[in-house]
């Protein structure tokens, strides 16, 4: 007899999708999540295109979904070790590392104050710093602190241990690996934004006011490290000039052959953040083809009025060292002209690395060349959701999510 | 079921050294003589855990009162189960941890909050789910193109029974029309042999599935779980009990001769992509007069991305030229292929056809038509505009020219019609609430009060408007897939059909047990309706957003428990008030404002009282409280399901008991809204304008009733907000009739 149970690998909002969709219809859902929060990327974005409404907002329902519903059972920090068996009978084991925290914590936040040490958030891209015990963000779902057991000092610091007053932290945890019997996988562990530094020419990580489009979301986040105050990296300054390069790495044969898919909507819904801070600042975007599919083709066309649209993809980005200040080289391919533009601030429109290109499913699965699991051959009982399939916006994921509960459903009911 | 009441009142997290727990516990035991109240420093911990379960088990408390931390946490350590009440007083984020400690009004706003929290546990009462008589789970599925088939079988192989019903006499629709289709797999640049054939066969195959072609809905009558539709096939008029329906009745192209300039309906070499799919079907790609093609221009976007036809992007065409121009260079390698385009759209790996078309020698030129014009040899020359220089550029003649139409979906067509919304007798215009216009498409012909068809978006898609959300539709249990929802490819639709079943099939799931479907799953409450106080104002059938509630003749309610999505915005609405929940009413709101105590004039202690929607604005009060945010001690916070239940009469309760302003913290409204219930929060702004009135006659100013919009992620602005209306009404000075 076929286990009815079903395994989502993956917390973002491609997982937690397919595991409240599934769950809802009846069925026993194990959700496990390598971070120490559920929501994934979305939970880093400052707000959805074309609504411009926060994500938080959505992902508190679904929150919602997953409280009041005892089918599903939540595994935060933790990695699928191995797969075994076949569609209907999978032997799954789940390695669950150390939190250092238990269920003890209230989140009441004096464990953080006492904390000498320092790391950068990775929630923000390492813009800013937490302590080696850090919530890793506002709206952190289990809303519990974690420690980085790379920076923490350990028993000899103890200072938050001793400061706790609900003996929430046990710094000797450890890992733990235990089994699930499931009928069917969703496979929801996303994407990776493309490593920018690979576009050299472009000069992230050299030059400081080059930043990507996924930092750009923090900056303008109000809980993100500036308050949600758009400035540049290198001085503070307020900016007067912008410029989001398109396709910076993408449709590129010597990068992502593929196009990203979000990315022409994702600089669009940016170029409103620096607007609605600096009404005069002079927004480029510079690009090869808009892709504003369907309907969101009315937002490009509410927004392209307000910034400078050049048809070109940008050749080198150089850098004043005294000023920080940007020029970028962009043959324009409507008039011919080489231009030259100068910029305070660059945002790197960085294109969507399947997750499942660095890490691959622990059971036989194809993938396609660029790492996405392919749609044709994937074995029945693992199903790929959301980003590891195909560059996808969030509505689309949602959408793939949900089609994937119900193909794991039916492997748990197939004669 | 007779109450045994136990409050639970956490010290730890701060609250312990904030307040007077001893004061506040007599709240509970003096004012409301409840037999039990205990403390503890942890009540999240085991052992605090383990003293209200024991409680439970063995003194009988059935009725559980947690004040300490919000609801929004520790919701698994105070779950005791559907035969127990509970209520949570959040003193931790809303109170202690944004409000001075040993602070007279912090004490205060604590004591209400318990009292509130008190009123509401006497008033409410378990609910009883719904359970309707002959109940399935039946999927219907209307449309028999490739999403409807995919829906269809796709539910089928999940153990469900499904029917079909297809207009035309074959199923298949728009796929049956290619020669090839656009790639579904690697390596992505390589059109693909249609694979509708198999799809077809497969679902016929299957034994439970039930497929009625050349047929039509002539009625959908009912609510999920207890559908009856009607079908008229051939003559024969069939009934089936139905659970759920998934509308995929598709799209059709655009109609090209509405595209003048482009010489459609001219000239006989100006075709549609449509019609290049039948003569590459044929074989050999020749023109009517037997010319071989040697030259062939595509047209993008011919009527979509423009404001006088369709302004959207239909988002497949850019993929189905491309996909089309290699019929033609497999035929002839050299023939000459032009795509005039304002953009190439080919995301994700479609990029790699894009690719292969310039590899192949294909011509992309980015310019606007400006007119298709023949020759003597019915060859086409076509001008076009230079979209930046404005220069004008012209072709030699091609041999034919294929118009890349959009897609235009099936429920945008068909007569508009408004439902009216009949306002009673009496009442005035301005306070009816913007009526939504249905078109008759006769798709679905519901038997609903407000029209036969699904209420779409704009351009008459049958889309969600909630990016988290794309299923959710303004008809419980009716869901949108494929081309008739949005713009999609092929391999999107597929998908979007087995998104849509997996709806369908957990709406049949959550009404046989009773419960509310999206966004309220496990809800098992559902509106009750004193009948014989009703007025037949029809207000909650017009303002219900999911048309939950139809009529009979003699225009009284009748309501439909699963198509009902629990959002009370019936109960807001409903001038009579005859229409409660068991877990929330209009009278135990109006407990709750009743319980809180009011101070003198000459205190100079104010009092404001909160409606908050505990989706957004609710949250985000307990966000500025884990930020420690500081704000008055005036407020008192009553979470609402949606802004829309607010009954207006909690507005005169408010004011009549001397509270000084009411704040409504609810969703954005307008064309980009937020509000989960669709109009909630517009319909309480609707409202408030009546109340304005009201207040005005009471010489009340209307500026104590303020709504403001609100986000979860806007909790920095909450101190401002708050002390901003606090400020308002002091320059009001207190309400007049205070201690009356």
């Amino acid at each position: 007899m076929a286990f009815k149970s079903i395994l989502v690998v993956g917390g973002g909002i491609s997982g937690v999708t397919a595991a409240v969709e599934a769950s809802e219809a009846g069925n026993e859902v194990y959700l496990v999540e390598k971070e120490s929060y559920l929501g994934g990327k979305v939970t880093q974005i400052n707000q959805y295109f074309p609504k411009l409404c926060p994500p938080n907002c959505g992902l508190e329902i679904n929150f919602k979904r997953i409280k009041q519903n005892p089918l599903i059972r939540v595994f935060t920090l933790s990695e699928i070790e191995s797969i075994e068996g076949q569609e209907g009978d999978f032997t799954v084991t789940v390695k669950s590392n150390p939190r250092y925290v238990n269920q003890n914590c209230t989140a009441c936040g004096k464990c953080a104050e006492v904390c000498p040490v320092e790391r950068p958030n990775d929630f923000n891209y390492g813009v800013d710093k937490t302590g080696a015990i850090y919530k890793a963000h506002e709206f952190a779902f289990p809303m519990k602190y974690v420690i980085d057991d790379k920076v923490c000092l350990g028993a000899e610091c103890g200072k938050c241990v001793s400061v706790c007053e609900y003996d929430a932290i046990e710094l000797d945890m450890t890992p733990k690996s235990f089994k699930v019997n499931v009928g069917s996988i969703v496979w929801a562990t996303g994407w990776d934004p493309y490593d920018a530094t690979k576009v050299d020419y472009y000069g992230f990580g050299q030059y400081p006011n080059v930043i990507t489009n996924v930092m750009m979301e923090r900056l303008a986040a109000s809980n993100g490290p500036t308050g949600g105050k758009i400035v540049r990296p290198s001085d503070g300054k307020e900016v007067k000039s912008i410029a989001f390069v398109q396709c910076a790495g993408s449709r590129d044969e010597n990068h992502l052959t593929y196009c990203s898919g979000v990315c022409c909507m994702a600089s669009l819904k940016q170029s409103t953040y620096v607007k609605s801070q600096y009404p005069d600042a002079k927004v480029s975007m510079f690009y090869i083809d808009v892709r504003a599919m369907g309907k969101h083709e009315e937002f490009y066309l509410k927004v392209q009025d307000d910034i400078n649209m050049i048809k070109g993809k940008v050749g080198e980005i150089t850098e004043d060292p005294l000023t920080h200040d940007l020029t970028i080289q962009v043959e324009n391919q409507l008039t011919g002209e080489n231009m030259k533009e100068k910029v305070d601030m660059v945002v790197l429109a960085t294109g969507m690395v399947p997750a499942t290109a660095r890490t691959k499913i622990p059971f036989e699965t194809t993938y396609d060349e660029d790492g996405f699991i392919a749609s044709d051959s994937q074995k029945p009982g693992i199903y790929g959701a959301g980003c590891v399939k195909k560059p996808l916006d969030v509505a689309s994921s949602v959408k793939d999510s949900t089609a994937a509960a119900l193909k794991a459903i039916q492997s748990t009911v197939r004669r | 079921m007779d109450k045994k009441t136990g409050v639970y009142i956490c010290t730890g997290c701060g609250i312990g050294e904030s307040l007077d727990i001893e004061s506040l516990s007599k709240v509970a035991t003096k004012e409301s003589k409840v037999p039990v109240c205990k403390t503890h420093s942890f009540y999240c911990g085991a052992e605090g855990a383990a003293q209200i379960k024991s409680d439970i088990e063995n003194e009988g408390v059935n009725t559980v009162v947690i004040a300490a931390c919000s609801s929004r946490v520790n919701y698994d350590v105070f779950e005791y189960g559907p035969s127990i009440l509970l209520e949570r007083t959040n003193l931790r984020e809303q109170i202690t941890w944004c409000h001075p400690a040993n602070d007279e009004d912090t004490q205060m706003m604590a004591e209400d909050s318990l009292r509130m929290s008190l009123a509401k546990a006497k008033h409410i009462q378990l609910p009883e789910s719904f359970v309707g008589e002959n109940m399935v789970k039946t999927i219907l599925v209307v449309g028999g193109g490739l999403s409807g088939i995919t829906a269809a079988l796709e539910s089928a192989k999940a153990g469900y029974k499904s029917v079909l019903v297809e207009k035309s006499p074959v199923l298949g629709g728009w796929m049956n029309s290619l020669y090839k289709q656009a790639p579904f797999k690697a390596p992505y640049d390589v059109p693909e042999e249609v694979d509708i054939e198999e799809r077809i066969k497969e679902l016929e195959a299957h034994p439970d599935v039930t497929v009625y072609v050349g047929a039509e809905i002539k009625e959908i009558a009912g609510a999920p779980g207890m559908f009856d539709v009607t079908i008229s096939q051939d003559g024969k008029t069939i009934t089936e009990r139905i659970g759920s329906v998934v509308l995929a009745t598709g799209a059709v192209p655009y109609d090209a001769t509405k595209l003048e300039n482009l010489g459609y309906g001219k000239y006989e070499n100006v075709i549609t992509g449509q019609k290049m799919e039948e003569l590459a079907k044929k074989g050999k790609i020749v023109r009517p007069d037997g010319k071989e093609v040697q030259s062939i221009a595509f047209i993008q976007c011919a009527g979509s991305r423009d404001p006088q036809h369709l302004p959207y992007c239909s988002t497949e065409c850019c993929v189905e030229s491309l996909k089309q121009a290699t019929y033609l260079k497999e035929q002839n390698p050299e023939a000459a292929v032009y795509v005039f385009y304002k953009d190439i759209r080919t995301p994700g790996q479609y990029e790699r056809l894009y690719k292969r078309v310039q590899k192949d020698g294909g011509i992309f030129v980015r310019g606007e038509i400006s007119v298709i014009t023949e020759d003597d040899e019915k060859n086409l020359i076509i001008q076009a505009i230079d979209v930046l220089t404005g220069a004008t550029i012209t072709t030699e003649g091609v041999d034919m020219v294929v118009l890349a139409t959009g897609m235009v979906p099936t429920t945008a067509l068909g007569e508009s019609m408004v439902v009216q919304a009949d306002p009673a007798e009496g009442t005035k215009k301005e306070e009816t609430p913007a009526v939504e216009e249905i078109l008759r498409s006769n798709l679905l012909n519901l038997a609903y009060r407000q029209g036969p068809e699904m209420p779409t978006l704009k351009y008459g898609f049958a889309d969600s408007h909630f990016i988290c959300f794309p299923y959710e539709t303004r008809r419980t249990g009716i869901y949108a897939a494929g081309s008739v929802r949005m713009p999609m490819d092929a391999v999107s639709s597929i998908e979007d059909a087995t998104g849509a079943a997996m709806k369908a099939i957990q709406c049949t799931e959550l009404s046989a047990n009773g419960s509310a479907v999206h966004p309220r799953v496990g809800d098992l409450s559902f509106p009750d309706f004193a009948m014989s106080r009703c007025t037949q104002c029809k207000r909650c059938t017009v303002e219900c957003p999911f048309g939950a509630i139809n009529e009979d003749d003699k225009f009284n309610p009748l309501p439909n428990p699963t198509r009902c999505r629990r959002c009370g915005i019936c109960m807001g609405a409903c001038p009579e008030r005859i229409i409660s929940f068991k877990n929330y009413a209009v009278p135990m709101i109006g407990n709750m404002i009743k319980a809180i105590e009011v101070p003198d004039e000459d205190e100079e202690k104010p009092r404001i009282v909160i409606f908050a929607c505990e989706n957004d604005a609710y949250p985000a009060l307990d966000m500025a409280g884990i930020n420690h945010l500081k704000y008055n001690a005036w407020v008192r916070v009553i979470p609402v399901r949606c802004l829309g239940s607010m009954n207006i009469v909690w507005i005169a309760d408010t004011m009549s008991q001397g509270i000084d302003g009411v704040l409504l913290l609810g969703c954005k409204h307008g064309d980009d809204y937020q509000c989960h219930f669709i109009q909630g929060s517009e319909l309480a702004e609707t409202r408030l304008a009546k109340v304005a009135e009201t207040l005005n006659r009471l010489d009340l100013d209307s500026d104590r009733v303020r709504m403001e919009q609100i986000s979860i992620t806007d909790y920095d602005k909450i101190p401002a907000i708050l002390d901003g209306f606090a400020a308002r009404l002091e320059e009001l000075g207190p309400n007049p009739y205070k201690g009356f």
